[in-house]
């Protein structure tokens, strides 16, 4: 020991380690804090089904030789005859005249018009939609963070005014045109990939990955334009931002090469206001993938949820709302954690 | 200009130099114009040796240690001059080479230590890192060797505390992890670039004492860069004063306080208070320091020296002087001292 031992002022801070604990009680508090936020997601979507015009049984009815009586029968069976606070209560808490148990004991009511469970009809499309949006979000993640990145570091030369003007066109494309003009050109005209749909459907039942990566292609590319476009902005600004720091200079000359002072030193820290951006784009995705989905043919959540508000089929509506709103809520404490764990200076709790 | 004669600053039987800097110049290309900032600067290191660099802010002491490590980024550019270290030019070393030898042989301490550590990497991680990309060690030997260097600096509980994070720390213990990661492979020259300014006093003096102990034992030599006289005064062999981008006096310590030639020199050391003396106002330089985007000709100095009206010298505002020994180690740029043609 040189430099004599520290005085009492310099001692150490107690604080520095992260408890496993710390983050499991994190997690519950915040899952317990997403019930009203349910609870509040309810109340504004089961009122908006219900004062959006439109009436399920006259479309279901929709036949001449249907009676006024027979119309009121189905009505009835309906529970469609109820005051809208009364259809609330047993849709959230279950009836046995309307053969529900409630939403509370993980009943979301039949579709309307398949009969079916709502919920099924939901976890059978949720796979293509995680399939869709994940592979959008990994493409606008690893994309727009190169770009970022890159036109930071070569701030004010051409590749940094080409990406800008990139990014100015990939947020103002609207989603379905760009769509549709890709599916003109690779499609219609240059018969490179196929129009729409998840798979190619063979009599045998098999698929084929290359197959599945063909039809996967252009819908994640059409969602994720938008999000190459606002994530590499994001990061550029970021990286930026932290090219002026002390430590980097300070790690160039620890003798870092100026690549791997960029990378590693750089682009953690730029990371970090960057996770809290993630939330929203989960979310955004989800609602991009509504349009995708339809104008590709994906059979995903988002083309059902259009199909079941066409066809006012109001329980797989607040299914697919209520599941939309807790992957929501899922994305948005994902990025908060990730948070804690990139930014050593924040700490869960 | 460079003459040979000039390396005359090297006093008899002096030991091996390690750096030698001669006529460097980097200009930063600002909009407004070009930056001057430091602009012909010659000075030399011995082996071993601890060389203050003083002057007050913005006289390019700090661009002059960052040109030494090629770290100077756009718009600024050293444009002029060589730097040779233990015998080689490091202005035309390649870039990789000169990441080898940064944080190796020749490293530096910036200073403001908190921001200098990155936030997100644990202190241990940082000073292995240093380890692992020079001595080419393994994660865990890194780790094991970055400890011991942390107690080396002076953390009682170096073991636990390696775990820590910057934002854990205070501004002298994250002045002592600089150290270690700066001091980790012995290097032959550290450069301190106002390695006390930021902190406390009672702080300052064991940060001084750990540098000046750590360099004696491993034989490294410091330039310490600084404003501060007193900080000269107590650490360094030999010292240059700094004015407006040049070196307008260079000589062993004891003699420039003891004697000052350079009408600067002298002016910083009145403006010191003494203690038990009692003064209404201190003395001060009149005037400010030049812009050095338009430098006046001549002497840089010219516009605020008083000794120069006083001897009704003409030169000073038309030609710039050299730095000339005026004795045995001791150099200043000051036409009162050197011969000249009054024009």
């Amino acid at each position: 020991m040189v430099g004599g031992v520290l005085p009492p002022t310099e001692t150490s801070n107690p604080t520095w380690t992260v408890e496993f604990a710390d983050v499991r009680t994190y997690v519950a508090r915040r899952l317990l804090q997403a019930i009203p936020t349910l609870l509040g997601v309810t109340i504004f979507s089961f009122a908006l089904t219900r004062l959006a015009p439109g009436d399920p049984v006259q479309l279901m009815t929709f036949d001449p030789k249907m009676t006024v009586k027979s119309r009121e029968i189905l009505r009835h069976q309906l529970c469609l005859d109820r005051t809208t606070v009364e259809q609330y209560f047993i849709w959230l808490l279950g009836s046995q005249e309307c053969n529900t148990r409630g939403l509370i004991r993980g009943d979301f009511g039949d579709s309307l018009y398949d009969k079916r469970p709502a919920l099924d009809m939901i976890l059978e499309r949720v796979p293509a939609t995680l399939e869709l949006t994940g592979t959008a979000l990994l493409i606008g993640i690893l994309i727009g963070l190169g770009i970022g990145i890159y036109s930071a570091a070569k701030h004010g030369t051409l590749f940094d005014s080409l990406s800008r003007i990139f990014a100015v066109i990939g947020q103002a494309i609207p989603t379905f045109w760009l769509g549709l003009i890709m599916i003109l050109v690779f499609a219609v005209i240059l018969r490179w990939l196929p129009v729409g749909g998840r798979y190619t459907l063979s009599i045998e039942g098999t698929k084929n990955f290359f197959d599945h990566l063909k039809h996967l292609m252009m819908p994640a590319f059409v969602l994720a334009l938008f999000w190459i476009a606002i994530l590499s902005r994001y990061m550029r600004t970021e990286m930026l931002e932290v090219i002026r720091q002390d430590y980097m200079r300070a790690a160039r000359a620890k003798g870092v090469p100026k690549r791997k002072v960029y990378f590693r030193h750089g682009a953690r820290n730029a990371l970090i206001p960057f996770i809290t951006i993630l939330g929203p784009a989960i979310a955004g995705l989800l609602s991009g993938a509504v349009i995708v989905e339809r104008i590709f043919s994906w059979p995903g959540m988002g083309r059902l949820a259009i199909d079941a508000v066409f066809q006012r089929d109001f329980p797989l509506v607040m299914a697919t709302v209520m599941i939309g709103a807790v992957l929501v809520i899922g994305g948005n404490l994902l990025s908060d954690i990730l948070y804690g764990a990139v930014d050593p200076r924040i700490r869960l709790n | 200009m460079d003459t040979p004669a000039r390396l005359s600053d090297e006093g008899e039987g002096a030991p091996r130099t390690i750096l030698d800097v001669r006529g460097l110049k980097t200009y930063f290309y600002t909009d407004d114009g070009v930056v001057k900032a430091v602009d012909g600067v010659d000075f030399s290191v011995r082996e071993g040796e601890v060389f203050g660099l003083v002057g007050e802010s913005g006289c390019g002491k700090s661009v002059t240690a960052l040109s030494i490590l090629r770290l100077v980024d756009s718009p600024g550019e050293t444009v002029d001059g060589t730097v040779t270290f233990d015998g080689e030019s490091l202005l035309e070393l390649p870039e990789d080479d000169m990441n080898k030898l940064r944080g190796s042989r020749m490293s530096i301490i910036f200073q403001q230590p908190i921001s200098s550590l990155n936030p997100v990497f644990s202190v241990g991680d940082q000073v292995a890192e240093v380890l692992q990309l020079h001595e080419g060690l393994g994660k865990d030997e890194a780790w094991i060797k970055a400890v011991d260097l942390l107690d080396q600096v002076g953390f009682p509980d170096a073991e636990s505390r390696a775990n820590a994070f910057p934002h854990e720390m205070s501004g002298g213990q994250a002045q002592r992890v600089m150290i270690a990661i700066a001091l980790a492979l012995k290097p032959s020259l550290l450069i301190a670039d106002e390695p006390t300014t930021a902190l406390d006093v009672t702080i300052q003096a064991q940060i001084l004492d750990l540098l000046r102990d750590l360099s004696r034992r491993w034989k490294t030599a410091v330039i310490l860069i600084t404003h501060d006289l007193g900080v000269i005064a107590e650490m360094v062999d030999r010292v240059a004063v700094m004015y407006a981008g040049r070196i307008v006096e260079l000589s062993n310590v004891r003699e420039l306080f003891k004697t000052p030639k350079h009408p600067y020199t002298v002016g910083l050391m009145e403006s010191i208070p003494v203690l038990g003396q009692v003064k209404d106002r201190l003395n001060v330089i009149p005037g400010s320091v030049p812009n050095l985007i338009n430098l006046p000709p001549g002497c840089r100095f010219a516009p605020r020296c008083r000794p120069r009206v006083e001897n009704g010298l003409e030169i000073c505002i038309q030609v710039e002087p050299d730095l000339e020994p005026l004795a045995a180690g001791h150099l200043a740029s000051c036409w009162l001292y050197q011969d000249h043609d009054e024009v």
